[in-house]
């Protein structure tokens, strides 16, 4: 249950982000996060309607991309999708591949109202 | 109505103090292990039964992480290397800053080996990067085979599994074959070792891994060790 922690850094991004605009709010904020990120979406939403509650922020809508778990075949080159794990190739059935996607925690954007 | 590009990762802060620390291994040529595991799989009596085997004259140091407690400190003090305890409060995982308060302590001492024994959580340990030449995963024979298919995030950082407990096997239903084949199925590359910290079962292999990780470091080799 880190999410709180990870949501917390979040808003500070987009506030900090926000501050170089004089005059305009925060509305939106955009994320991405990987399946293999170690992070829950749910737990996630929780946190941010937690700590925004009876605040300014408490408007702000929080948009969560969820990015599966993508690997590359090392033998064949085939990339596909792998979830929710194991990782036998579809194409050639090796397990010697390398992780391409899944493991984001990034911050995308922020989308601000101005005056 | 403006939209922003941002597109940063969230543990930035983290990740630069990651790279920072790890950057400071590699020139001291310290050995940094970040040992992760479910709560009671035995990453303390691992560490207590590891530390035995160490020289004194080697510079071995322990930091240790709870959310509360000084008890794994007390426990791991006692082999004579400098060990700190971190407690989080109530925090799930250590992060970079955790790990570099704590070295600040311990400045302008060489370090040979640093172990870091994670708060015992299989999930958030492993968002965040400690600057450490390997992440370790334990597993207990006393769970389920299927842990590296239920936590495939953790499983598939780390670069050694070691099944723990493996003495208790005719005691429990953990099918080895197949928690080693699930551990692979996540992370095809994963090195495994079976230990058993009440007979010594294994701890020879485990050694060996840590010698060798040791040298790729270019530090010396350690001395001969007794289980």
């Amino acid at each position: 249950m880190h999410e709180i922690g990870i949501a917390n850094e979040i808003l500070a991004a987009g506030m900090q982000e926000v501050a170089r605009h004089p005059g305009s709010w925060l509305v939106r904020i955009g994320v991405r996060v990987g399946e293999l990120s170690g992070v829950d979406r749910a737990a996630l939403d929780f946190a941010f309607a937690a700590l925004t509650k009876g605040t300014s922020l408490e408007a702000v809508r929080v948009e969560i991309e969820t990015v599966a778990r993508r690997a590359r075949c090392r033998g064949c080159g085939l990339e596909f999708e792998s979830q929710p794990w194991g990782a036998h190739c579809p194409g050639c059935g090796s397990l010697d591949n390398v992780l391409i996607a899944g493991d984001e925690l990034d911050l995308r954007y922020i989308e601000v109202e101005e005056p | 109505m403006t939209v922003i590009s941002m597109e940063k990762k969230v543990l930035n802060e983290n990740q630069r103090i990651a790279a920072e620390l790890r950057e400071r291994f590699k020139k001291e040529g310290t050995l940094c292990l970040n040992l992760i595991s479910s709560p009671g799989s035995g990453k303390t009596t691992l560490l207590e039964r590891t530390l035995s085997g160490f020289t004194p004259q080697e510079r071995v140091f322990v930091l240790t992480g709870d959310l509360q407690t000084e008890n794994d400190a007390q426990r791991l003090a006692r082999y004579g290397f400098p060990v700190q305890q971190i407690t989080t409060g109530g925090v799930c995982h250590l992060d970079g800053r955790m790990i570099e308060r704590a070295l600040e302590r311990w400045a302008g001492m060489t370090m040979d080996v640093l172990f870091i024994e994670n708060v015992g959580n299989l999930v958030c340990p492993s968002s965040y990067d400690l600057g450490e030449e390997a992440k370790i995963v334990l597993l207990s024979v006393t769970e389920g085979e299927d842990k590296p298919l239920k936590y495939p995030s953790i499983f598939s950082k780390a670069e050694l599994l070691v099944i723990t407990k493996v003495d208790l096997l005719p005691h429990v239903p953990f099918d080895l074959e197949q928690a080693r084949e699930n551990a692979r199925l996540v992370h095809p590359g994963i090195e495994i070792i079976e230990v058993s910290c009440a007979t010594g079962a294994g701890m020879e292999d485990w050694r060996r891994w840590i010698a060798q990780r040791r040298a790729q470091e270019g530090s010396p080799m350690p001395a001969a060790v007794t289980v």
